[in-house]
């Protein structure tokens, strides 16, 4: 059997708001196995979010998932309906949001919440439910979960409500788990701990997980390949070597380049990118990173690039690619190993 | 760095603060939260001084409480030689104008109901520095340092990027001409690469007027980027302070180690075979800190004094203070 999990064909989600239709997600293909860590990077308002929103059917009113396939598992998922939704989330795809205050139910318990996914999809009785809740509890490292699944999320603190989070999505063992800035709203500390429990789930029970987060950082240590939004459209897939030692896009450059480092001793001045991300309501005709870019030609302004892909399966939408380009001296990425 | 003569701007001894919650129906018993207790620091002029640690660890209390945003619960500000913690209003007035702040959030930080220009002037205003014309020339003036354009001075602040708002807020503290400007997380609201413009233009900043910056971040990597020197907090206590490469290559604070290998270093053969030293638990609650070290519940060393004896910030060698009883071990 094939171990492809999750497959997008061409996804465009779009909201029409009173001001006119912000086009989200403009055509985003991509691919996922089991067992897979995938980490999707971009800025605010790049449409990260939007499209694990539109893989869960998530995406609320006026927002709608206008054309493409979501392939999980061979099924279209744009062609369920609600109820059938509703079995595959939290039993098949479970999700965990960035903001742990905000996501929990405050008037149920953490056993209860944790409890109902695994009654509903699993059948269990109210004790089994219990037993698994505080194995579940466990497994993500709460002490004497006995007594914790009784508590109600305001007597957690915020790295242990993150930790509650993942003992929901992980109750029913689901074959694919999407983050969204899970380790965001937390310290340093704390999302070393989270990252290391997701590596280890994903070691332990074979899930795929979609990692959604803006930190280049939490992506090159847990994610093996990586995708790089900007203006609705992926610009750029790799694995995490291929992206971090050898990117391809500029704006991909740009990112590498206006972060500091943390491990090196000389300090080196930051590059940012000038300008601001597009206005997605008129997104540009050419290249979305077009009027940022430093490389930037007519044809950029003027027509979307398509995909040049290598054979490693490492993509990236930009002129530059294209056989004809002028050849430009390009900086690369991270020296690899610089230490 | 180190060679220029280090003329101390700031002088913080012993600041303490305290913020009373009252219990009870009649507010019969007080506890406090001792957000910021009991700790010392020097900044010198034209340096950068980094203040990291994790949410809650009184970062950003003691900020505000330099700045007199919050009253001084004990101990002493100097600046320039005046002591400034406990001054009346009237007294601090002067010192205002030398001292000034830039905040975290862009969107609440700025008033909705005023234009650019209104809002770069009121120091202006208050302060009596300029009026008419010359007030006009220098709100330009200083929309121009900050990379944006006259044409910005008339609209209202929902109509900037967050970016850009933060821009104006670092305009409204330059107008009066400070000396030194508390940074309190100034870009962490910001997307990644906006971040770095506006780290370079902070950078830009204090080159070309000398100032002196208290920059309070969580982000250890944007915080060592900027800064000379680093302080690093954890429950209201200074544990470890030291000139930046000092304390990223040899941090000696167990609690600097465990921070220090947390963070993921964006190069996956670095980070994916990094060592990390996971913290165990949550910080503790400032309302009821561990006896001895504070850090005590969560440190891998941790001894029988850790928990009947406070440790104090001592000098380990070139400007390098450390709070840990295993300094004594050795």
């Amino acid at each position: 059997m094939s171990r492809r999990i999750l497959e997008l064909k061409d996804v465009k989600t779009s909201f029409y708001t009173h001001l006119g239709e912000v086009q989200a997600v403009r055509g985003v293909s991509f691919t996922l196995d089991k067992g897979e860590a995938l980490g999707i990077v971009g800025e605010s308002g790049s449409g990260k979010s939007v499209t694990s929103m539109s893989i869960m059917k998530l995406v609320q009113y006026p927002g709608k998932v206008k054309e493409g396939q979501i392939l999980f598992k061979g099924e279209d998922l744009i062609n369920k309906n609600k109820k059938e939704m509703m079995k595959i989330r939290g039993d098949e795809i479970a999700m965990i949001f960035q903001d742990p205050m905000t996501s929990l139910n405050p008037v149920y318990t953490i056993g209860d919440q944790i409890m109902e996914a695994t009654i509903k999809h699993q059948g269990l009785s109210k004790a089994e439910a219990r037993e698994k809740a505080i194995e579940m509890l466990k497994l993500v490292g709460i002490p004497s979960p006995e007594v914790r699944v009784d508590n109600y999320p305001h007597e957690f603190s915020g790295g242990m409500r993150q930790r509650a989070m993942i003992a929901i999505a992980l109750s029913c063992q689901p074959d694919l788990l999407i983050a969204d800035e899970p380790t965001t709203a937390l310290d340093v500390t704390i999302q070393a701990q989270i990252l290391e429990l997701m590596k280890d789930i994903k070691e332990k029970l074979d899930t795929a997980i979609i990692l959604i987060t803006h930190d280049l950082g939490v992506v090159a240590d847990v994610c093996s390949r990586i995708i790089v939004m900007y203006g609705g459209l992926i610009m750029e897939e790799g694995t995490a070597e291929e992206i971090f030692y050898t990117p391809k896009h500029p704006y991909t450059m740009g990112l590498l380049k206006s972060i500091p480092r943390l491990d090196l001793a000389e300090k080196q001045r930051l590059v940012p990118i000038p300008g601001t991300p597009p206005d997605l309501l008129k997104p540009p005709v050419g290249c979305p990173f077009a009027s940022r870019c430093p490389y930037a030609m007519n044809i950029c302004l003027e027509k979307m690039p398509e995909y040049t892909t290598s054979p490693t399966g490492h993509r990236a939408a930009c002129w530059l690619e294209h056989p004809e380009a002028p050849k430009v001296e390009v900086e690369t990425g991270v020296k690899r190993g610089a230490k | 760095m180190a060679e220029k003569k280090q003329e101390v701007l700031l002088e913080v001894k012993n600041l303490k603060k305290y913020f009373p919650i009252t219990k009870g129906l009649f507010g019969g018993q007080t506890e406090y939260v001792k957000a910021v207790d009991d700790i010392s620091f020097t900044i010198n002029k034209g340096e950068t001084l980094g203040l990291v640690g994790e949410s809650g660890c009184g970062k950003s209390t003691t900020g505000r409480t330099l700045i007199r945003l919050y009253e001084v619960t004990g101990g002493e500000v100097i600046f320039e030689g005046a002591e400034i913690g406990h001054m009346t209003e009237s007294e601090l007035k002067p010192y205002r104008k030398k001292i000034q702040m830039i905040f975290q959030d862009p969107y609440a930080s700025l008033n909705s109901r005023m234009t650019v220009a209104d809002i770069i002037g009121e120091p202006l205003d208050i302060h009596g520095l300029a009026s008419g014309e010359a007030r006009q020339k220098r709100i330009f003036e200083l929309l121009h340092t900050v990379g944006l354009s006259k044409d910005h001075a008339s609209r209202y602040p929902h109509e900037f990027s967050g970016g850009q708002r933060q821009r104006i807020g670092i305009a409204r503290a330059l107008a009066v001409n400070p000396d030194f400007i508390i940074c309190d997380e100034p870009i962490s609201a910001l997307d990644v690469s906006i971040q770095a413009q506006v780290v370079n233009m902070l950078e830009d900043l204090q080159n070309e007027y000398g100032l002196t910056y208290l920059f309070i971040a969580h982000d250890l990597s944007m915080v060592k980027h900027i800064s000379d020197r680093i302080g690093v907090m954890y429950l209201g206590k200074l544990v470890e302070i030291a000139d930046c490469n000092t304390l990223y290559e040899k941090p000696m604070h167990p609690y600097t180690q465990a921070l220090l290998s947390a963070i993921p270093i964006p190069d996956p053969d670095i980070t994916k075979n990094a060592e990390r030293i996971i913290l165990e638990g949550d910080v503790p609650s400032p309302l009821n800190p561990p006896s001895g070290c504070r850090f005590r519940t969560r440190c891998r060393y941790a001894m029988d004094r850790c928990a009947a004896e406070e440790p104090i910030l001592q000098n380990i060698g070139e400007g390098h203070q450390v709070a840990c009883h295993l300094m004594d071990e050795k």
